[in-house]
């Protein structure tokens, strides 16, 4: 099997992409982790305006098998959150880099993206 | 420990499936998505692969009288081709396992009088217990694990039947056909001597079938269904408020009776069974907690192990089973909780991952089959 992985995109370790889009960094989780949690049926997030950390925590992500923390990829201010996945967390499941994105940050430090593994790295972890 | 397999291990593994330790055995959790496989049992049909559960055949002389005194229900008022659900419990009416009970039928070409199904990774402790009652009670029986000769398939769904009848011979049909609830037939499936019967743990209608373990891909081949794992085995046995053995009671980590599981009508005290003074004594003392449905009013998942608490936080009891809901599309689950929490509609909170969550007891099954 194997999965998307956009080169577009910058990914942690532990399955979450950000993307550098218009100004803002998106970020997700990875068709990958979509696929090892099965059916998502309900995003924890937070709110506009919170801080968040690279490394930390920022949400739960749960599925009907299984429970996970989603983790920063990078540090910086949350200026958006995806409404639709209140109604619609399948989204995660159907469009992981798309419709399935979860937040917009302003990113403190642009050069934490480029700390991020590479499609390619990020290829050979889930291979 | 070596894990078990069972023998379409290979089949399922070209099929995509994903796997899981459970019981000792590995076995096939998920082959497209719960959801999807979930909605396929409640729609139309799906295909499961239980060969984890256990088989254990008895016979001779006392064979009768052995199932009676190992198990809660009345062996004695089967006969063949019947079947019944039963709870196995230790002198204190402890619950250390569940089972279902089969007189075997005319014609089967299971060499024995009873056969029973004790849940996966029990199969050699059951039969370790029903060898040394035996031979303590000086019984004429013979007691033989047949557990690695035999696959067994779960076919469930409104178009379970359906596709049974298109699995067996022309004049076997009206056998399907009449083949009433927990009632069992000795029928060649795609050519393979198999036992059907129609029992399950989904809540709809279907059949499972016991087959030769070395038979069992031209059996699993006939049907035309949706292949379902272990995951939406246990999403749709949870609506249904069926107990999992291990997890629901836990002869060690979570001790239970019957009447506090919710299943006294496995128990007859009119028979003579381990445990039936201390479960005469449980009935007549009443329970203090008992089996009950909740779901969560709030947003969350509640899983096994997480926290009950009541408007005070303080806690009144644990989750044992938990899951959201496909088809009620709601987070529901299972929990001991005091008796006086019993009736449906009474506020608690379950702690999910720290919060606080509102809960609200519920009637079991949560779905109305």
């Amino acid at each position: 099997m194997s999965f998307e992985v956009p080169e577009d995109c910058r990914y942690l370790d532990s399955h979450e992409w950000a993307r550098s889009e218009d100004g803002t960094v998106r970020v997700g989780i990875s068709d990958f982790a979509q696929d090892e949690l099965g059916d998502v049926v309900f995003v924890e997030l937070p709110s506009e305006g919170e801080e968040i950390t690279k490394g930390d925590d920022f949400g739960v992500v749960e599925s009907i098998k299984a429970v996970s923390d989603l983790y920063a990829p990078i540090s910086g201010t949350v200026t958006a959150i995806n409404d639709d996945l209140v109604d619609a967390p399948e989204l995660v499941n159907d469009d992981p880099y798309g419709d399935g994105w979860m937040l917009e940050v302003d990113i403190d430090d642009e050069s934490e993206l480029d700390a991020l593994l590479s499609p390619e790295e990020y290829g050979d972890q889930i291979a | 420990m070596t894990e078990r397999t069972p023998p379409l291990h290979g089949v399922h593994e070209a099929r995509g499936a994903t796997f899981t330790e459970f019981g000792g055995w590995d076995m096939p959790v998920e082959f497209d998505s719960i959801r999807t496989e979930h909605e396929a049992v409640r729609e139309d049909a799906g295909i499961f692969d239980v060969s984890h559960m256990g088989e254990i055949e008895v016979s001779g002389p006392d064979a009768e009288r052995l199932m009676q005194r190992l198990t809660t229900n009345d062996v004695g008022a089967l006969s063949p081709g019947q079947a019944q659900y039963a709870m196995i419990t230790d002198e204190d009416g402890i619950i250390l396992d569940d089972t279902v009970v089969y007189q075997l039928p005319d014609g089967s070409t299971h060499d024995a009088e009873y056969l029973f199904v004790p849940n996966a990774g029990h199969d050699e402790q059951m039969y370790d217990r029903w060898v040394s009652h035996r031979d303590e009670w000086g019984l004429d029986a013979t007691v033989e694990n047949v557990t690695d000769e035999y696959a067994m398939f779960a076919v469930q769904g409104p178009e379970a039947e359906a596709l049974l009848l298109d699995a067996v011979a022309d004049d076997k049909r009206t056998t399907v056909c009449d083949c009433s609830r927990f009632q069992a037939e000795a029928v060649s499936v795609a050519g393979v001597d198999s036992l059907i019967a129609r029992t399950g743990y989904t809540g709809e209608d279907g059949f499972e079938l016991v087959v030769p373990w070395d038979e069992a891909e031209a059996v699993w081949e006939a049907f035309d269904c949706q292949p379902c794992g272990l995951g939406a085995r246990d999403t749709l046995r949870i609506e249904m408020g069926f107990l999992l053995s291990g997890q629901d009671f836990h002869s060690e980590d979570n001790p239970r009776n019957p009447y506090e599981a919710g299943v006294a009508f496995t128990v007859k005290l009119d028979t003579e069974f381990v445990g039936r003074d201390a479960l005469e004594r449980a009935d007549a003392e009443g329970v203090e907690q008992k089996l009950c449905g909740f779901r969560l009013v709030d947003r969350g998942v509640p899983r096994h192990g997480y926290e009950v608490t009541d408007i005070d936080g303080d806690r009144i009891g644990e989750v044992t089973s938990g899951t959201m809901s496909p088809t009620l599309d709601m987070p529901i689950g299972l929990a001991y909780l005091p008796v006086e929490y019993r009736s449906p509609g009474v506020n608690v909170y379950v702690t999910v991952r720290g919060e606080s969550k509102k809960a609200q007891t519920q009637a079991l099954p949560f779905l109305d089959r």
